[in-house]
């Protein structure tokens, strides 16, 4: 199992006390597609980036395991974390606007990447970035390459930021809601890209997003997370089997062209679910 | 009504008026501010420089002015707390007479200053076009020149004293102010809630008064609590160089301009001024970094 | 300009009598005023002042009888090497203190470095001067008297670029320079500490808000060391807002330094400032404080050229 993970908590320090964000999540992922899906808030996004431990530091995280490939990140040294992070999983965040150092090209970003773990000359580094560039269908690898952040699109930009955490050639790739700050029709060739790419080096894929149908789709299962806590685990063909009212609630308010309804229903949710 | 009513009233999470929301709102604010043992020194001090300055003449032990030549320049003792200066006139009391002098000053900028800077401001950042160009203009003539010398330069102009320091640090002192209001109302002109208030007919006037300005206070509140500590090192300097309080006055600047020439023998005389300085300039300090903790989160 | 020449016009002294004594006689008294060309209405003598400014002639200094140029031309160098040593001594300590407060938020050292910044903004320089004197100069004797050298040293050395420590170095005069470098130090460690203050706070709140980026998580999730992540992805994002702030410091230190420089004696222009205001010389006044003013903007300008030519982001 690439990930391990038992009776997760997170709490957050105010100054009305602590604030449980994760209450007690329990997953696991081999080689595979996993996505987590809830709305804001509700826990999934800090749960992922737990597992590489890249949380603000006054997060207190309390897990009964949390294993990556065996190794407990609960007691993992720094050095041990860090041959984790940029060596065996990649992180993609939501927009490459903030997510990419804006005053480093993107090759260079990509460049220090590869060279943080292959430990080539500049030259190699430099001629890796353009190669891995290529490997995510950009064409004019160059003129990306020198560019700055700010010059490049979201879907370039999500791009770059695949490369560069595909460089150390990892073995799980968390992405965490990759497309939402995308136009539809480039989210759908950023998935296809990752897919490919997950496919084709057999890695595992932790896919994080608010997009149920989507997310179903694209993974072998679907966790459904609600409030902190998993609600419900499906296959991804089991849609539309969800017993948990949250998911099922979820469904019937998505707008279908096969069978339209004059009124979406509004959510409701029942202060149980939280227990 | 016990405490813990009151306490529940004001946390309450569906506050059943305006005044109540209004209320809890303010005391979540105080909750936030207590629990930083800082800020609260700052606010001690603080209140304790004002109280100390308003009951000067209560607390005091002798006239701030009697000279007494056969006792100058004496070390701390029982019957003068702080020791005497070179004319034998006691130090502790001039202290809390030149705490009246330099706070009055303070505040006098502080009243001048804060209404003028953002008016500039709302009106420069609401109106734009060439309102906002000319305003911004004056300003920047202003913001080209280092506050000091400036308001020495004016002070000479006029002539020292009490009044002209406080004008030349006034006139130093706002353009800082509008350029905080302007850029405050800047983004705040921009937003759907002004939007609609004008979509309901409301004038300009009234929408500056009534929803730019209220939202730029937080801010400049801040400033102007960061801003009393170099006001108060501004003024202090001035008196110091001589352009500000004449001696005999008791500003603490001066003070130590009169007693400098006794530093390397006497050295307290002219040091408990200066600490006096220090002290209140750092509660300020203190107090704004606070309070721009509290109500302006965002830039820490 | 208009300011600084408002400025001296409505100075209540009569310059003529500051010139010739007010025991002169009324004929004497006239004649200056014609020569002067003080009979004149102000938009005039406003035309004359610039006129004479477009050609480098601010006037005579009435107190010093040199022109106020030849004035500002020696004292000048002397304020700027106190500012220069002071503000590279400054950045050194105040970048770093900024960046460790910074990454350690909330913990100790934070609140110590905090404190300690606190204290620079709130203290008097010229209080922190006669400390500084009464403690190093007249207590421990670690650091030599006010001034900019001893007597024995005076006018030793050649001046090639006014600046002390420099010129004897060209010298090859070891105990000249020593002598400068000691006298340096008192006043450049005072304004230092003062502009440290500043430094380590500003450092502080940009790397706040730099360590709060996504792409500080992304450098990271790399696999990046600690100090790599720290210097080269948030601070190198800051580097640029800090040489806004390091100009402005240094334009700030030209207005400790008139308080500064009264307390040590330190021969520059603050110090010349000062003496003038307090005599009354109108035209070593408009232009001291035209100098401090032109290098002010020239400072902003400078800042804002930075800004443009460094970051990526401004096209």
């Amino acid at each position: 199992m690439l990930v391990e993970m038992q009776n997760l908590t997170i709490a957050f320090p105010t100054p009305q006390g602590m604030s449980q964000a994760v209450r007690g999540v329990s997953m696991t992922l081999g080689q595979e597609k996993l996505g987590i899906v809830g709305e804001s808030g509700s826990g999934k996004s800090i749960s992922a980036r737990a597992i590489l431990r890249l949380l603000p530091p006054q997060a207190v995280v309390t897990a009964d395991v949390l294993r990556f490939d065996g190794i407990d990140i609960k007691t993992a040294s720094e050095r041990q974390m860090r041959a984790i992070r940029g060596r065996r999983a990649g992180l993609i965040l939501q927009d490459p606007k903030y997510s990419l150092n804006p005053i480093m090209t993107a090759g260079s970003q990509i460049a220090e990447a590869w060279r943080n773990q292959k430990k080539g000359s500049r030259r190699e580094a430099a001629e890796a970035a353009l190669d891995l560039l290529s490997q995510v269908q950009i064409r004019d690898v160059r003129r990306v390459a020198a560019a700055y952040p700010h010059e490049l699109s979201g879907g370039m930009g999500q791009r770059v930021m695949i490369a560069m955490m595909l460089a150390p050639d990892p073995e799980l790739l968390i992405a965490d809601e990759p497309t939402s700050a995308l136009d539809a029709t480039v989210q759908a060739e950023i998935l296809r890209l990752m897919e490919d790419l997950v496919s084709r080096r057999g890695m595992g894929l932790m896919l994080i997003s608010h997009d149920l149908p989507l997310v179903s789709h694209f993974c072998d299962r679907v966790a459904v997370m609600y409030a902190g806590r998993v609600v419900e685990e499906l296959g991804a063909g089991e849609l539309l089997h969800a017993k948990h009212p949250y998911t099922r609630g979820l469904l019937e308010c998505l707008p279908t062209l096969s069978h339209p309804k004059l009124r979406l229903p509004v959510m409701a949710r029942d202060p149980a679910w939280l227990a | 009504m016990s405490a813990s009513i009151d306490r529940t009233w004001l946390l309450s999470e569906a506050p059943a008026s305006r005044a109540q929301a209004a209320w809890g709102r303010r005391y979540r604010l105080w909750c936030d501010f207590r629990a930083n043992p800082l800020a609260m020194g700052g606010l001690v001090i603080a209140v304790v420089l004002v109280l100390a300055a308003l009951f000067a003449p209560l607390l005091a032990t002798y006239d701030p002015s009697a000279q007494e030549l056969a006792n100058r320049l004496a070390t701390p003792s029982a019957a003068h707390w702080l020791g005497t200066d070179e004319l034998g006139r006691d130090v502790y009391s001039r202290l809390l007479f030149g705490g009246r002098v330099t706070l009055g000053m303070v505040i006098s900028v502080v009243v001048l200053v804060a209404p003028l800077g953002l008016a500039v401001g709302c009106v420069a950042g609401y109106f734009g076009g060439w309102a906002d160009t000319l305003l911004m203009r004056v300003t920047d003539v202003f913001l080209a020149f280092p506050r000091l010398i400036l308001a020495l330069a004016f002070v000479a102009a006029i002539h020292p004293g009490v009044t002209s320091a406080v004008i030349a640090i006034a006139l130093t002192a706002w353009p800082p102010y509008a350029r905080l209001a302007r850029a405050e109302t800047l983004s705040i002109r921009n937003t759907d809630f002004i939007a609609a208030v004008r979509l309901t007919g409301a004038s300009s006037v009234r929408i500056i008064l009534r929803h730019v300005a209220p939202l730029c206070l937080g801010s400049l509140i801040v400033r102007v609590t960061l801003d009393m500590s170099s006001i108060i090192l501004t003024a202090a300097s001035l008196g110091f160089l001589g352009m500000g309080a004449q001696p005999p006055s008791p500003e603490w600047g001066s003070m130590i301009a009169t007693a400098r020439r006794f530093f390397l023998d006497q050295w307290w005389v002219p040091l408990i001024p200066g600490i006096a300085i220090f002290v209140a300039s750092l509660a300020f300090n203190l107090l704004g970094d606070g309070l721009r903790d509290v109500l302006d989160p965002k830039q820490r | 300009m208009l300011v600084t020449f408002l400025i001296g016009r409505v100075m209540p002294i009569d310059p003529v009598i500051a010139i010739i004594g007010d025991h002169a006689p009324e004929d004497v008294v006239q004649r200056v005023r014609v020569e002067l060309g003080l009979d004149r209405p102000l938009y005039v003598q406003f035309g004359i002042y610039v006129w004479q400014l477009l050609h480098g002639d601010l006037g005579r200094s009435v107190m010093t009888s040199n022109t106020v140029v030849e004035d500002i031309q020696r004292y000048f160098p002397a304020t700027i090497e106190l500012a220069t040593v002071a503000i590279i001594v400054a950045t050194l300590v105040g970048v770093p203190l900024g960046v460790l407060a910074a990454v350690r938020a909330g913990s100790k050292t934070d609140v110590g470095i905090r404190i300690l910044c606190l204290a620079g903004h709130s203290i008097p320089i010229f209080l922190l001067a006669l400390i500084s004197l009464l403690v190093f100069y007249a207590n421990l004797g670690w650091a030599p008297g006010p001034g900019r050298a001893d007597v024995a040293f005076e006018g030793l050395v050649p001046v090639v670029t006014g600046f002390l420590t420099i010129d004897s170095l060209i010298a090859w005069d070891w105990d000249s320079f020593y002598d400068a470098l000691a006298h340096l130090a008192q006043p450049a460690g005072v304004l230092a500490y003062f502009s440290m203050a500043y430094i380590a706070r500003m450092t502080r709140a940009f790397m706040l808000d730099a360590l709060a980026g996504e792409y500080v998580i992304t450098a990271r999730a790399k696999g990046l060391s600690q100090l790599r992540v720290i210097w080269r992805h948030a601070f190198g994002n800051i580097a640029v807002r800090l040489v806004t702030v390091l100009a402005l410091t240094y334009a700030g230190l030209l207005e400790g330094a008139v308080v500064t420089e009264t307390v040590f004696s330190w021969p520059g222009l603050g110090q010349y400032l000062t003496v003038s205001l307090l005599n009354a010389d109108m035209n070593a006044v408009l232009g001291a404080t035209l100098v401090v003013g032109l290098i002010y903007m020239a400072l902003n300008l400078l800042a804002d050229a930075a800004y443009k030519l460094l970051d990526p982001r401004v096209s």
